[in-house]
């Protein structure tokens, strides 16, 4: 299991109700449910990932967050997380009123774009970035809309979010983010991993 | 319509208040079960048929001899493994495989019932069925499943019955029967009693057939089963044994043919007025109105684990309609998982071999089943 997932893991006490969104294959649904006894749901557009994930004996809804998650009541789940998401909706401001309605908190990670070596390569090559976090072409990426992790803070501090965890992950090392070192974590770190709640 | 022999039956003696008022005692309900009951008796699925289906789910139907109709899905090592769980099905009422309906007699006037059998309800078809589990002395079955009718009798039963199943597998179905449909309901029963063999439902002792109409309404109704782009691509404008159009009305085109021929086998299988039955049970279907406009409230006693399976080329039970099952019961939430499968089989998708439904529902059932047995 990748290093986010355990992180995320790190985050949700045991025995509470857990919405992924955009859940894929169920990797991170299946060791809550198995390792901290957490009712967990997951929502996922792709077919073959839902298939997977009924095979692993996962409950899981097909379905598009940007229209689905309107069916769930207000507060429904303890936490809801979107991994590396966002960033792909249309509407990245409505998705994450939905994850705060839906959820009493969120864990939301988002892939660095103000990482350094996003920056070299634009700076050098003037092309596109292509990292290991974000393997796609500009035409063929499902990205809309990228941010830094210093966009995020900053987003999030404007919608009067309340973060009650931020932390980044680079290189597999978690570190917390401070008032002090964001303009350094923005700089090195590979993704950023946020818990908040409204 | 049938013969008795290979026929079993459980005769009901407690009365059943129907939803149209009459109450009905002592009647027969005609079932059939497939694997063995284990022990603990948890590992009963009770299967509920479609329209035209019956409670011969898979291997030879001794009285069609041809196939039971979910044999794609039933059987040893198959999505609902036969080695592994106890199968049930039983023909509804109102139905025409031994079960209590319109070809059975009035115990009153010893006539034939015909138009004088009481209308009966997906509700009463369920209550009816319910005594099946008495008499296995199952308490808590381990999956209700069924496609079409066949899935609004699975919400219909976790409705009445919230904590007498612990899986619940809707598929390709709907909790409010649409205009569209019961637009094609009643064309199929126009077509039935507008043929002049019907003689107002007594054709038994006038001893006439209205095959011509049931088969019109077979026709019409198996159009509705498939999908535009599955017809174009099995017969297309493909002729019938000939190679040119011969400026008649004889089946020119493949596609006629083969539906001349559905029509015709169903007449041999089927009673007329059975499909008038029925088909009005489906029509009556509302299980949004029975709880005032909140789908959510049918669901709101049950712990059971929901699976609701459509398909993309289902355009008689569309995906949204399945959907919205789904939402009721998230709005609550319930356990529910939800997939449509990719297929241009349409309706009949699900009575097909569709590998990515059979997958779907095995692994639920069996994963399902593995937690069930380590709850324990």
């Amino acid at each position: 299991m990748k290093n986010e997932f355990k992180v995320i893991s790190d985050l949700i006490e045991d025995n509470k109700k857990v919405l992924d969104v955009g859940c894929a294959d169920g990797t991170l649904m299946q060791f809550l449910k198995e390792n901290k006894n957490i009712n967990v749901r997951g929502l996922e557009i792709s077919k073959e990932k839902v298939q997977e994930c009924i095979a692993k004996g996962l409950t899981v809804i097909e379905g598009n967050a940007e229209k689905d998650l309107k069916q769930f009541p207000d507060k429904s789940f303890d936490y809801v997380v979107l991994s590396q998401t966002l960033q792909a909706f249309l509407s990245p401001e409505l998705v994450l009123d939905e994850l705060l309605r839906v959820g009493k908190k969120a864990i939301v990670t988002i892939p660095n774009f103000g990482n350094w070596k996003v920056r070299l390569h634009l700076l050098f090559k003037g092309t596109m970035p292509i990292t290991k976090s974000l393997p796609e072409q500009w035409h063929s990426t499902p990205n809309l809309h990228m941010c830094t992790i210093k966009d995020f803070v900053d987003f999030i501090k404007s919608k009067e979010i309340k973060m009650i965890k931020t932390l980044v992950l680079n290189n597999n090392n978690v570190s917390n983010i401070t008032n002090n070192n964001l303009g350094t974590k923005n700089l090195f770190a590979d993704l950023g991993i946020f818990l908040i709640e409204k | 319509m049938n013969t008795e022999k290979n026929i079993k039956t459980l005769i009901i003696k407690k009365p059943l208040k129907l939803d149209c008022g009459k109450t009905i005692n002592n009647f027969p309900i005609a079932f059939e079960t497939y694997g063995s009951l284990n022990e603990n008796k948890d590992n009963a699925i009770l299967v509920f048929h479609a329209l035209t289906g019956d409670q011969f789910v898979t291997g030879l139907n001794p009285v069609t001899k041809k196939d039971g109709w979910w044999s794609f899905a039933v059987g040893p090592d198959k999505a609902i493994d036969t080695n592994k769980y106890f199968v049930i099905c039983s023909n509804v009422i109102g139905g025409c495989m031994g079960s209590y309906g319109p070809s059975h007699k009035d115990p009153e006037t010893q006539k034939t019932f015909g138009t004088d059998f009481p209308v009966i309800t997906i509700n009463d078809m369920v209550n009816a069925q319910y005594n099946l589990l008495e008499q296995f002395g199952i308490n808590k079955l381990f999956a209700i499943t069924g496609g079409s009718m066949g899935g609004m009798q699975v919400l219909q039963f976790i409705t009445n019955f919230p904590d007498k199943a612990k899986t619940v597998i809707p598929i390709a179905t709907t909790s409010s029967h649409s205009a569209q449909n019961i637009a094609f309901n009643e064309l199929g029963r126009q077509a039935i009693t507008a043929d002049s063999n019907w003689k107002d439902g007594n054709y038994e002792v006038n001893k006439t057939n209205p095959g011509k109409g049931l088969a019109v309404a077979r026709m019409a109704a198996h159009i509705t089963y498939l999908s535009k782009k599955g017809l174009q691509e099995k017969f297309g404008r493909k002729l019938q044994e000939r190679e040119d159009l011969k400026f008649g009305f004889d089946a020119d085109f493949q596609i006629e043919s083969y539906l001349r021929y559905q029509g015709s086998v169903f007449v041999d299988r089927f009673d007329a007025n059975s499909y008038l039955y029925i088909t009005r049970a489906m029509d009556y279907f509302d299980l949004v109105k029975q709880f005032y406009g909140n789908l959510s409230d049918a669901f709101k006693n049950t712990k059971a684990k929901f699976f609701v399976i459509s398909f993309t080329s289902d355009w008689l039970y569309p995906t949204q309609e399945n959907k919205d099952i789904v939402i009721a019961l998230n709005s609550i939430g319930a356990d529910v998982g939800f997939v449509e499968i990719v297929s241009d089989k349409g309706h009949d998708s699900f009575l097909l071999d569709v590998p990515d439904f059979l997958n779907a529902l095995k692994n639920f059932l069996d994963k399902s089943y593995t937690e069930l047995k380590n709850e324990k």
